[in-house]
């Protein structure tokens, strides 16, 4: 399936996040994970509250709805009173907006003459505060893709949320050490042309923001959010896609929901919706659903909605996997917690049967056009619930509803909750605003480029070279500074040995921080090449080196092939540098040992 | 044409055109920047020298909103939530780049709907004024103000200011009202109350708990328990102290524990008796105060002429807080010895707190002590806050004059300031 992007009228930006590696952007505290068991936790609650425009915002105000509460686990190492909310912020760190900076000058955007910090809410608990602290750093930048420029109005520098942890119905965990980590957000204009380009512009930004360094690397430390709309459709904001490779994918499915909810709203003209909940749990009393037994067991109720003319309609799939029943769902699911929710187009199903169903049909007095939904759980939960259904249903009607959605790991994406409206930004008056400047435009050599040019220069291989390249080595400086060792026993050195090591002794050795002793040493001749992986595991496990028994000086070598040459005359050259490598392997080069034969030999 | 804050305009500088909201700047900033709110919702400065032009595309009209009318129900207690400024009660200030005073209780209840079921609230805004600006007149005025609401059907009244001064004027309103038989509740905010997060929503729903249904009739802060959003505890007006800059659970309980725990569905749990139970008799304000107090703090190398300063300035009373156990430089230069004894000659009251806040001062134990005590006739306050001692010393000197009658009525336990015994209680 494909479709023919500029006739369906697509609009596709992204938005690409990556965590900065300094402290973190308003404490000192380290931006480093925590494990095990926190040192202690904090329960909060948080309410929407009004905007600098006087209105709530329609993104909080749902949150709220929610009633959930957060439970926060902190670790001391990574989390101080700062992310707790029980202390003012510091000032912006300088390190992280510096890397800010150095992206813009990279992506041509022009730098804000005053940097001036905002509070954008959030109360879904990920930030303690009830909102995130965000600064637009520079604008209108661009990059250039082989589908042409594609613009970059806004750079902005951010801090990371709380990580869920866990969550339940009423309430979720999360961790305070990703809070206020720094993250660079980088937003594209909607000018990406089709799936295979939203990828290519993602890779192209990822690459630009590991060129220019000071960014974290590993899962979750980079993620993209894409906007998407079609014509008469909804921009909807994809949230967390963090395969490229699937990035293609979301778009694509993003536009067959639309299509297809398009579809949905041309057809559903002769339906409607009963707004009253009905109390069946007296009907389903003695039915084998798990969901409905479970739900009954501890006082819940079924409760059912009335949908005239849907039949066919919540059925329908709008996304591989995925009907407008789920969508239907996800809203219950989000607003109200609840997790059983039941639409007659799947039914008989779950362990409701067909007589059943056909009960709910009649005592409901709907006829076989129309439709019903079931939801049991408590009282209040399945009341709310269907309120969030009548919400979504009557938009079938009307429009699709602007949204943020989670991007699921087979390219299909969940309802999130409403995309946000403009009421959200408001000024963080606890920091001052930043003069901010470059002293001159950043310039960078990207890593592909280096990549080629190590190869070419230093006569590596490319595999080699690109790895390098990827690494955070000064390498023309280590090959200038030990000119005597061949740059590919360099490159060797700071990648594949050490990779070599953890594969055979499973033991993390970084060999850039041994080498100005373990080079320096080669390039001096003191030790052979051959002996440098041993040198490594023993400095990694911390000993004190005694390199003498790796070198032996000439006159020593010199007098141990003379012994092997005499004892063996008549010998071939081969077999005197078998027998002279046996006493000297891993002490002296066997270029050395092969002079040393011939010289003996004649 | 001027463009006001609020407007929405286009600006034009060398390169660009910059459309967006005309934002306010705070007067202390660099005043050649000028600040747009952009539709992404980002402000951004732009440094006014790269402008060319500024024009109006639309101007900003204010929306009244309306708020809405307090109903009245008969089952239900009354409570008055009498404010008066702070952090609770602020909302954020283009002028300082900080956030200003601009809450009343009506938006209370427009921010905590179910306030309303709690009780029938009456709101009374007497004074919009951060709490480091407070001084008698204030304290005054608000317990002024809680007397005759209480004296006028409120079962409870609440007082919201802000945080930093909070003690200060617990303990004067304390004195203020020496027959009080109602509970008079203040509450305040750590965190402002425009964001989400704020401690204000549980304060103030504990607090309206407090006023509407405990028989506490005492002086007292309702404040969170804890860094959770979970309960507040009840603090004796004299014995309560900010002890964090910021955090929520800032006050503590000193030299005593708290009177009770409100939960924040509203359960009250009591951890002692010690308190003055709820009446219906009438409450009278008493707020002759000698404003002439003076606190000092007392440190290594202190210059012995700031007493000199306040006798010459004609102060009443001064009250030292002083090192551990009541000390204060009593050899070399630094001796206070020769001032308090001009203070003693000059029938000027000098009242012995401890900077250490925890624990009980002793006017014997030590040689340099007892030259205060016996020998300069300082008058040691057994464990009173120094902050609680400087409130009690003015009115004290509101209603007696010299240093004898001072003493004895410094000594009197009025409002649970002191306790008889020091119990091994947390710090």
């Amino acid at each position: 399936m494909s479709f023919d992007y500029e006739a369906i009228g697509l609009k596709c930006g992204i938005e690409i996040h990556q965590q900065l590696d300094t402290s973190k952007l308003f404490c000192n505290c380290p931006s480093i994970v925590s494990e095990g068991k926190p040192d202690f936790m904090v329960e909060r609650e948080l309410r929407a509250v009004a905007g600098e425009t006087g209105r709530k915002d329609v993104a909080a105000l749902h949150e709220e709805m929610k009633q959930k509460h957060f439970i926060y686990e902190v670790f001391n190492e990574s989390a101080c009173l700062i992310d707790l909310d029980e202390e003012p912020p510091r000032n912006m760190n300088e390190d992280s907006l510096e890397i800010v900076l150095k992206v813009a000058s990279v992506l041509d955007a022009k730098i804000v003459d005053e940097i001036q910090v905002m509070r954008k809410t959030v109360i879904d608990g990920s930030n303690t505060t009830g909102f995130q602290r965000t600064a637009l750093v520079a604008r209108n930048g661009k990059i250039e893709t082989s589908k042409g420029k594609v613009n970059i109005p806004t750079i902005s520098i951010e801090e990371e949320s709380a990580r869920i942890i866990s969550q339940d119905a009423d309430s979720v965990r999360y961790g305070l050490d990703r809070l206020g980590i720094p993250l660079i957000e980088i937003g594209t204009a909607a000018e990406i042309k089709d799936p295979e380009h939203c990828k290519e512009t993602a890779e192209k930004l990822g690459m630009i923001l590991r060129s220019v360094g000071g960014v974290k690397r590993g899962l979750g430390t980079i993620r993209q959010d894409i906007n998407i709309s079609i014509r008469k459709g909804a921009r909807i904001e994809l949230k967390g896609a963090q395969d490229l490779k699937l990035i293609p994918k979301y778009v694509e499915f993003e536009c067959l929901r639309q299509i297809n909810l398009l579809g949905i709203k041309d057809e559903l003209k002769g339906a409607s919706i009963i707004e009253e909940k009905t109390d069946v749990t007296k009907l389903l009393e003695t039915s084998s659903s798990k969901v409905i037994q479970k739900a009954l067991s501890s006082n819940g109720v079924v409760l059912a909605l009335k949908l005239p003319g849907f039949k066919g309609f919540i059925g329908k799939e709008i996304q591989p996997g995925r009907r407008l029943g789920t969508e239907f769902s996800d809203y219950a699911k989000v607003r109200a917690g609840v997790h059983g929710l039941f639409h007659s187009d799947e039914l008989p199903n779950y362990g409701i049967t067909q007589e059943e169903t056909d009960l709910m049909h009649n005592s409901l007095g709907l006829s076989l056009n129309d439709a019903f939904i079931l939801v049991a759980d408590s009282e209040d939960k399945a009341s709310r619930a269907l309120d969030a259904v009548i919400e979504r249903a009557r938009l079938c009607f009307i429009e699709i509803p602007k949204e943020v959605r989670k991007a699921n790991d087979d390219g299909t994406s969940s309802y999130m909750r409403p995309l946000p409206g403009a009421a959200r930004l408001y000024p963080e008056t606890d920091v001052l605003p930043i003069k901010a400047n470059l002293k001159e435009k950043f310039e960078i050599e990207m890593i592909d480029e280096k990549a080629k040019r190590f190869a070419d220069s230093y006569k590596i291989s490319f595999d080699l070279a690109s790895m390098i390249a990827k690494g955070n080595f000064d390498f023309d400086g280590l090959v200038k500074k030990f000119a005597e060792v061949n740059p590919a026993f360099i490159a060797g050195f700071l990648v594949s040995i050490p990779k070599d090591l953890k594969r055979r002794h499973n033991v993390d050795v970084d060999s850039l921080k041994f080498a100005d002793e373990v080079l320096g040493k080669l390039n001096n001749q003191d030790i052979p090449k051959q002996a440098i992986p041993e040198i490594l595991l023993e400095l990694a496990s911390g000993k004190n080196i005694d390199y003498s028994k790796y070198g032996v000086d000439t006159s020593q070598a010199e007098m141990i092939v003379e012994e092997v040459v005499s004892k063996n005359k008549g010998a071939s050259f081969q077999a005197l540098m078998g027998i002279a490598m046996k006493e000297l392997r891993g002490k002296l080069d066997g270029k050395k040992v092969a002079e040393l034969v011939m010289k003996f030999m004649a | 044409m001027e463009c006001k804050p609020g407007d929405l305009v286009e600006v034009k500088t060398e390169d660009e055109n910059i459309i967006g909201i005309l934002m306010p700047r705070p007067e202390i900033l660099d005043p050649n920047i000028l600040v747009i709110k952009l539709d992404n919702g980002y402000n951004i400065g732009i440094d006014k020298s790269k402008i060319k032009s500024i024009t109006l595309k639309e101007p900003y009209e204010r929306h009244e909103t309306h708020k809405r009318q307090l109903k009245h129900n008969p089952s239900l207690p009354n409570v008055t939530i009498i404010s008066t400024g702070g952090t609770i009660s602020s909302k954020l200030d283009y002028r300082t780049g900080g956030v200003y005073a601009d809450y009343t209780a009506e938006d209370f209840v427009e921010m905590l709907p179910e306030l309303e079921n709690i009780a029938n609230l009456k709101a009374k805004s007497i004074m919009h004024i951060m709490s480091e600006d407070m001084c008698y007149e204030h304290w005054k005025a608000i317990a002024e103000a809680a007397a005759e609401e209480l004296n006028n059907g409120a079962d409870g009244v609440i007082i919201t200011q802000g945080t930093d001064t909070l003690h200060f004027s617990t303990a004067a309103v304390s004195f203020f009202l020496p027959n009080l038989s109602k509970p008079v509740v203040f509450t305040a905010a750590q965190r402002s109350i425009d964001r989400g997060s704020t401690d204000a929503f549980m304060n103030l729903i504990c607090a309206v708990h407090a006023a509407a249904k405990s028989g506490i009739a005492e002086v007292m802060t309702c404040m969170h328990a804890s860094m959770d959003d979970e309960s507040c505890v009840l603090i004796r007006g004299t014995k309560v102290r900010k002890m964090h800059t910021s955090r929520r659970d800032a006050f503590r309980a000193i030299n005593d524990i708290p009177i009770a725990k409100v939960h924040k569905n509203g359960k009250i749990e009591y951890l002692h008796k010690n308190f003055r139970p709820k009446t219906n008799e009438i409450v009278e304000s008493d707020t002759k105060f000698e404003e002439k107090v003076a606190l000092i703090t007392v440190y290594p190398g202190m210059d012995p002429e700031i007493i000199d300063f306040y006798l010459d300035k004609g102060y009443k009373g001064i009250v030292l807080a002083a090192t551990a156990l009541g000390h204060v430089p009593v050899n070399g230069k630094h001796s206070l010895l020769d001032k308090l004894e001009r203070a003693r000659q000059m029938e000027i009251p000098v009242v012995i707190a401890t900077q250490t806040l925890y624990g009980r001062v002793n006017p014997h134990v030590y040689t340099n002590l007892r030259k205060l005590s016996v020998g300069r006739g300082c008058i040691f306050v057994e464990d009173m806050l120094p902050e609680t001692a400087y409130l009690k010393l003015g009115f004290v000197l509101g209603h007696e004059k010299g240093i004898e009658a001072a003493k004895k009525m410094m000594l009197q336990n009025l409002h649970g300031e002191m306790t008889e015994r020091s119990e091994a209680n947390e710090l």
